[in-house]
């Protein structure tokens, strides 16, 4: 068998191999869509599971809460920081305010809250799922007549998709915070006039906006946590790559996403105007 | 140490098998298994590992479905029941799992309320604390009650995962290797622990391993299972006084290799 194999010329194998990854790949991604199919249907049949939901809900907040606080602060400061001197040279520091309120809440806030909720809790699902799955704890769950992806699986997927805009509005809100105290700092500027000055180009589309678009990235992190602790094989190593997999898939995915949330929404904006 | 065979039902059985084939990929697990359990009865599967004993079980337990052939538990066709169906009738089912499968995330006390509540969501709090002294006293363990399954030895896994099961008083107990990984000792109070599970709850139970000690102490019955099939079945003296190389190699390797 290994002397036929050797006798293969690399460059078939190199093809046999690829064409071999590929229908893996696509494999993954049909079952990727009866993951989120079966999430759907699982989510609107009763019987609801409301105390986990809430348990979730506590879970991916109150974990993300801290690290969200501190980095929305430095991102607001840091990012004054850094555009104040390209602003100075053009006198036009009293801009400060609404542009950082425009790339906090349109860009910042929403990105920055889904990485960290990535890190923090995808990679936190990965692995609890996987484990669960390596242990026979899910098993275990479904002979005791539970049923284990609506207990594990629909609540934490609806927990990240409705929790990560609520920790982005938050993070907007403590971003400019940050950004406030910078501006107090140089150019003693009110906390009343700084918040008049940061919504004034700020409009109820941009808060829509970021609140479907973290909605969005949310549900692909619970979605990229749960598929790959769900499906989880191979002992500990596997729990490892799901929780990898998760992390990475995730952040990959939230920057496409928002790529293509930020053409279409510019579209429809040239559109209107 | 096994009951006396006169309480064993032989009317009905409990579980009914018939013809069950089961492959993954191109690779064959069970070839055509027929198999029948009474109420009351204790069943032991032998074999060696990759045999296809716990995907039997799995079966069984409707965690797998069968290629070909039908499985009958308590008088029900699995592959017939809708999920909220196999639900209500895996409530009627124990399953011992070999890592034990306890909820690493909760202590003792509320790995054995999970099952319990959500199946019986009418139950009081006294009744509920009531029925987990019961189970906790007759696996042995009463003082376990606040720990981690991290802060527990093997054994009391094994014991805590039992009255996991049955503390929703089921009529069928499944055991995928009790004994795998627990020091004699521990081994034998196990399969003490199941005897007496049998007649507390009066439970009919098939027991998967490849411990004879633990299949001639508690089996009635005991099946030789070798590369997806029956070889041999009947009390322990009757499927070990072969001249079956494989039943023989099974038998020498428990009692001079492996002890």
């Amino acid at each position: 068998m290994n002397e036929d194999q050797d006798n293969v010329p690399a460059g078939r194998q190199i093809k046999a191999s690829f064409r071999e990854r590929l229908s893996q790949f696509f494999l993954r991604i049909y079952s990727l869509y009866r993951f989120i199919l079966r999430f759907f249907r699982e989510a609107a049949l009763p019987p609801y599971e409301y105390k986990e939901i809430l348990n979730q809900f506590f879970q991916v907040g109150i974990k993300s809460l801290s690290i969200i606080t501190l980095t929305g602060f430095i991102t607001g400061l840091v990012f004054t920081k850094q555009s104040r001197s390209s602003l100075t040279g053009f006198g036009a520091t009293s801009w400060l305010p609404s542009l950082m309120a425009i790339a906090i809440i349109r860009a910042l806030a929403p990105l920055v809250s889904a990485l960290i909720v990535a890190g923090k809790v995808g990679s936190n699902i990965g692995a609890e799922l996987g484990s669960m799955k390596v242990t026979e704890q899910i098993e275990a769950m479904e002979v005791s007549s539970t049923n284990p992806f609506k207990f594990l699986v629909v609540s934490r997927i609806l927990a990240t998709t409705i929790i990560v805009p609520i920790l982005a509005i938050y993070m907007a809100f403590i971003g400019l915070l940050g950004a406030f105290v910078n501006v107090y700092k140089n150019e003693l500027t009110s906390f009343t006039t700084f918040f008049q000055s940061a919504f004034e180009k700020i409009t109820f589309l941009d808060i829509y906006i970021l609140i479907i678009k973290s909605a969005i990235y949310g549900f692909t992190i619970g979605v990229a946590g749960c598929f790959n602790g769900y499906n989880a094989d191979q002992g500990t190593v596997g729990v490892g790559r799901a929780a990898n997999t998760a992390v990475v898939a995730s952040m990959f995915l939230i920057f496409v996403e928002e790529m293509i949330i930020v053409t279409v929404v510019n579209y429809f904006k040239q559109g209107l105007g | 140490m096994a009951k006396q065979l006169s309480s064993i039902d032989t009317r009905l059985p409990v579980i009914s098998l018939r013809g069950v084939e089961k492959s993954f990929g191109h690779v064959p697990v069970l070839r055509g298994v027929d198999l029948d359990v009474y109420k009351g009865e204790n069943v032991v599967i032998l074999g060696r590992s990759g045999s296809g004993k716990s995907v039997l079980i799995r079966i069984i337990a409707g965690l797998l479905k069968p290629d070909r052939g039908s499985v009958n538990v308590l008088v029900k066709d699995i592959s017939t029941l809708n999920t909220r169906e196999l639900q209500v009738l895996r409530a009627r089912i124990g399953f011992s799992f070999q890592s034990s499968a306890l909820y690493d995330g909760m202590n003792v006390k509320d790995n054995l309320e999970f099952p319990l509540v959500r199946n019986n969501r009418h139950l009081s709090r006294q009744q509920i604390n009531e029925a987990i002294a019961k189970v906790l006293d007759d696996v042995g363990l009463t003082k376990t009650l606040y720990q981690m399954p991290s802060e527990l030895s093997g054994g009391q896994k094994k014991r805590i995962g039992i009255a996991r099961t049955l503390i929703l008083r089921p009529e069928i107990m499944l055991y995928d290797e009790p004994t795998a990984g627990l020091d004699p000792v521990t081994s034998v109070e196990i399969n003490d622990l199941i005897n007496e599970v049998q007649q507390l709850y009066n439970t009919s139970s098939v027991i998967i391993t490849h411990d004879l000690t633990c299949a001639r102490s508690t089996g009635d019955r005991l099946i030789m299972l070798s590369e997806g099939k029956f070889l041999k079945q009947g009390s322990f003296d009757e499927v070990f006084n072969t001249d079956d190389a494989r039943i023989k190699g099974f038998y020498n390797y428990n009692f001079i290799a492996g002890k």
